[in-house]
């Protein structure tokens, strides 16, 4: 458990310049990489990561682990993934709760699951073989969804389950959370009262769009108020967490990013002078 | 529904959109289902096109939209990485455009390219070193990126006016197939058009065959007194290219 946050940045090609040529590093605790991104033989992408590597500590965030699938996790994708974490000693590994995979077909997105004994059953196999693979804990993130399966249990419950069997921590998306309680029409901030705080080790903090029926995940615009609002409630249940900002889309110069980073600092020092 | 079953449901919805996985999502499935859908294809038509700007610069916006989308129902994506995905496109183009062999040439090229850019780390030999080399043992070492890919057309050309942002030669058929080199240098791809004879000698150095078989099969091929030349400019040549990782010997 951190006794004081810290604050990160997901790394993106844009700020690569801003990130490897500053006479100072970039004024953040750790970037956030997608695994999936640099997990090649070598050139240019590995480079970056190794340099930026020097300067940061780096979390890995993967969204092609497949957690979710019913015929089990894929194993070239393990032993390349834990080559990448055996070279950068990453902060954190994490993907999400979620599934892309099937029978030979990768949908290359993050697909929903039942929330039932069955998949529990599923998802806790391919964690604790992924865990094993990584010789390390993994993350797990809640997503955004736009499909509310017919299942046995809460998101949240489902969550707390998987931490109780396999170890592994988790990766609270607020966004994520907003995102798919608006679409499924769940209370969000009972979300936050049903998982188990103290294996919440990092927070993702993004925007969204609304869609014609659904609000989505995008990631192309700053955070938006109902999600800082959330982000505080969060902190109030969880204490200080390791947080950073994701933006995918319409990606802005990084002094808008590290301004956004400036709010979530703000939001977490009241919360503890609050506390005090 | 059992948890596999369900996932080849929504498999199916996203590959052909058929829509019985919807009975098993749930109250708002047709709204869910259509942003996953969307998600989906959108996402594989920005893949194919950030993978492929020349042929796309080539083809036009229209054109390469409505072949990437055909590409997507004939070739639903299966490794665990979306890097892969755009390997196979050039067969779709090459489906599409039986008679215009440039295009799927084209993106041929741009598929080596990009295997290069993330291919394997290897540091060209320091020519200061080969004063040592006993050259009737030699055996060349190739850049782990090195690849010959095959060309009927002047794709190559096309492929270099374009990134230029000059105007590209009409298409046309090479005098003779010819075949290209593509590898890294630095963190740079490159390729080059090789002649019928630089392309022999260059399988056989990536076969691990000693450079004093190499000139033996250039003198056999063209004779003694040219193929100490020839020998000598290839070698200098892929030295220069960056071609060259290694040589025992």
């Amino acid at each position: 458990m951190l006794t004081t946050p810290t604050f990160g940045l997901g790394l993106r090609k844009p700020h690569y310049a801003d990130f490897l040529d500053g006479e100072t590093p970039v004024p953040v605790d750790f970037v956030e990489v997608i695994s999936e991104n640099f997990m090649v033989a070598g050139g240019r992408p590995l480079d970056v990561l190794r340099r930026v590597r020097a300067r940061h500590p780096v979390a890995l965030h993967g969204v092609s682990m497949s957690l979710g699938s019913a015929d089990g996790v894929d194993a070239d994708y393990l032993r390349r993934l834990r080559a990448l974490v055996d070279a950068i000693e990453p902060l954190f590994v994490s993907d999400h709760l979620s599934w892309s995979r099937i029978g030979g077909f990768n949908a290359h997105d993050l697909l929903p699951l039942p929330y039932t004994a069955e998949a529990l059953d599923v998802v806790c196999a391919n964690i604790d073989r992924a865990q094993t693979a990584l010789g390390r804990t993994m993350l797990i993130e809640n997503p955004s969804s736009y499909l509310s399966l017919p299942g046995e249990m809460a998101e949240w419950e489902f969550l707390a389950a998987i931490c109780a069997r396999t170890g592994c921590d988790l990766l609270l998306d607020v966004n994520n959370i907003f995102v798919s309680a608006s679409n499924h029409g769940f209370d969000a901030r009972a979300y936050l009262a049903g998982i188990p705080a103290a294996r919440v080790r990092q927070i993702h903090l993004a925007g969204h769009s609304q869609g014609a029926d659904l609000l989505i995940d995008t990631h192309d615009r700053p955070v938006p108020t109902s999600v800082w609002s959330l982000y505080e409630a969060a902190l109030n249940r969880l204490g200080p967490v390791a947080t950073m900002i994701e933006r995918d889309d319409d990606i802005p110069p990084l002094t808008d990013l590290l301004a956004e980073l400036d709010m979530a600092r703000s939001i977490a020092a009241s919360r503890q002078v609050c506390a005090a | 529904m059992s948890l596999y079953a369900l996932q080849h449901g929504i498999r199916n919805w996203l590959t052909t959109e058929n829509p019985a996985v919807a009975t098993q999502c749930g109250a708002r499935a047709p709204a869910g289902l259509s942003v996953y859908l969307n998600t989906y294809r959108g996402q594989l038509l920005d893949c194919l096109a950030e993978s492929y700007p020349i042929t796309r610069q080539w083809l036009g916006d229209s054109a390469f939209t409505a072949a990437a989308a055909e590409h997507i129902d004939r070739r639903p994506p299966s490794s665990w990485t979306l890097d892969a995905y755009p390997e196979g496109f050039a067969a779709t183009l090459d489906a599409l455009w039986p008679d215009d062999a440039e295009v799927a040439e084209l993106a041929q090229i741009e598929a080596a390219l990009t295997a290069a850019f993330v291919g394997a780390d290897a540091d060209p030999v320091d020519p200061a070193g080969l004063a040592a080399v006993d050259w009737d043992r030699a055996v060349l070492h190739l850049v782990p990126t090195c690849t010959l890919l095959p060309v009927v057309t002047n794709a190559p050309a096309i492929w270099a006016a374009l990134a230029a942002e000059e105007t590209p030669p009409a298409a046309a058929p090479l005098p003779t197939p010819a075949h290209l080199a593509v590898w890294r240098t630095g963190f740079a791809p490159a390729f080059r058009t090789l002649a019928p004879t630089e392309t022999k000698a260059l399988r056989m150095a990536a076969a691990g065959a000693t450079f004093a078989a190499i000139c033996a099969r250039l003198a056999a091929d063209h004779g003694e007194a040219a193929a100490a030349d020839m020998a000598g400019h290839m070698l200098a040549q892929w030295l220069a290219d960056g071609l060259v990782m290694a040589i025992d010997g």
